[in-house]
């Protein structure tokens, strides 16, 4: 060798020269972890790009547009017939997320300590914890399609953009406070409500005094079904333009855009909010609700072979709980960004 | 694992439990006064606005630190592991930035474009371009 006695001077030097031919000879483990878990580490890098894509995708979309939705408004509903509770809802499903990532870290540390009956009973509770948040999103998904009436394409959640007040369905200036609207105001177009059954689901609690809004939808409403009534529209072949009202227009689809009038003295109409949001909306938290059920999916199978013994047997602290883990804590992970992005901003 | 001894592990996640419960209802506090539920006229802030989201953006990324450090277990990992899964994480903040710029300059140039789709095309003026035939000019007259 040409550099005989610097390599003979460094010691460290000539250490590494021998370690280098042990880690070629295998058996070692880079970055002291397992093959498994480091895959999983870098599922999870990619993963996290894949969201971080749409979430960015999102931002950009929200920054373009001269309104958007606002979520306090959007999401201020919750089962058992709770309204004007913004956010509520959602902060309870991010504490179902928590907990069952809490859960999931005790059945970690129980299998640590090779305790079958632990790592059993914690990822139980971790089980109930994701299929929880699920149910919420089914609740949550289903307001938002059947009573909402929002979808892929069609967006009912409009803010406006001027200082302005409604008009009634008559088409007269309405007096009542809650009429009155300014910027970043939230509204949500309701579809008319014309059906056999006459009823309009759930719109008003019954004993309570009605809002200035569903007031003026019963009479919105009542002034479609007499046009209905009398031949004049038909709500299953609407013309292209929609069907003006005094108050307000029946557009294509059968929605009661409100009518208002600003404060410069012009007359405008509600409109579709932007419709990118529905689809943002429904394919991001689709997607991480894809996450958890395949996680819970997962949870369940290595649950089983905890409880079988399978892991017991191969006597590795139950290295499978921990790979379950990470992906558990990486979709808790998930969700701190989506909660961020969809309904705390 | 085994770093500690065991009850002082099942201490510590209850105390991260508690964590994070917290920097949640925090946010979501915050969340509300932005946007005027606490008191009321705060939207119209354009400070409290701005202010609110960096705080809530900066509790969530804490929130982040926290789950992937102490839940995921990365604090006691080598460094380069640690090293090979966030750094390239790091390429995201440029990517929030672009495409925020980019988000805000779509926005910005709505009405330019607007404008400019009613303007009749001028007949006159040929399009210049090294790459277009000319059977593409003359059909466009």
């Amino acid at each position: 060798m040409a550099h005989d006695t610097a390599v003979h001077e460094d010691v460290h030097g000539h250490g590494h020269e021998e370690s280098t031919k042990e880690l070629w000879s295998g058996g070692k483990q880079p970055f002291k972890i397992s093959y498994g878990k480091l895959m999983m580490w870098y599922f999870l890098l990619s993963d996290a790009f894949t969201f971080a894509g749409f979430l960015i995708a999102y931002g950009a979309l929200r920054f373009s547009s001269p309104s958007w939705p606002v979520p306090d408004f959007v999401f201020s509903t919750a089962p058992f017939g709770i309204h004007h509770a913004p956010l509520i809802f959602v902060t309870f499903m991010s504490f179902l997320l928590i907990i069952s990532s809490v859960t999931m870290v005790r059945a970690v540390q129980e299998g640590a300590r090779e305790n079958q009956k632990g790592v059993v009973f914690w990822m139980f509770l971790t089980v109930v914890g994701g299929a929880g948040f699920l149910g919420c999103q089914a609740w949550e998904w289903t307001n938002l399609i059947y009573k909402e009436c929002m979808s892929v394409t069609r967006n009912p959640f409009g803010t406006h953009t001027e200082k302005g007040v409604y008009l009634n369905a008559d088409g007269s200036r309405s007096a009542a406070e809650d009429d009155l609207f300014k910027p970043g105001i939230g509204y949500l177009i309701h579809h008319a409500h014309v059906d056999d059954h006459g009823g309009d689901h759930g719109h008003h609690d019954e004993g309570h005094e009605l809002t200035a809004e569903e007031k003026f939808l019963a009479d919105a409403n009542s002034i479609v079904s007499a046009s209905i009534a009398g031949n004049k529209i038909d709500m299953a072949n609407l013309p292209e333009a929609g069907v003006d009202f005094p108050g307000f227009r029946l557009n294509n689809e059968g929605f009661i855009e409100r009518k208002f009038v600003t404060e410069a003295g012009e007359t405008g109409a509600q409109t579709y909010g932007p419709k990118a949001f529905g689809a943002l909306f429904f394919f991001i938290t689709g997607f991480h609700g894809f996450h958890v059920l395949s996680g819970v999916v997962f949870l369940i199978i290595i649950m089983l072979n905890a409880g079988s013994g399978l892991y017991a047997a191969r006597k590795n602290g139950y290295e499978m709980v921990e790979k379950i883990g990470l992906y558990w804590h990486f979709v808790d992970l998930v969700w701190v960004f989506v909660f961020l992005v969809f309904y705390l901003l | 694992m085994g770093h500690g001894n065991y009850e002082d592990a099942k201490r510590a996640v209850w105390v991260g439990c508690g964590v994070l419960g917290a920097v949640t209802l925090i946010e979501v506090a915050v969340s509300l006064f932005q946007k005027g539920h606490i008191i009321g006229g705060m939207e119209d802030l354009s400070w409290v606005t701005y202010g609110a989201a960096l705080i809530i953006a900066i509790l969530s990324a804490y929130k982040a630190y926290y789950i992937i450090y102490n839940f995921m277990h990365m604090a006691h990992e080598v460094p380069g592991l640690r090293m090979s899964v966030l750094l390239p994480t790091a390429l995201l903040i440029w990517g929030m930035i672009a495409f925020f710029q980019e988000g805000n300059a779509w926005g910005e140039r709505r009405e330019v474009i607007k404008e400019r789709n009613k303007v009749e095309s001028d007949k006159a003026i040929k399009p210049l371009g090294m790459l277009l035939h000319k059977e593409l000019i003359k059909s466009d007259k």
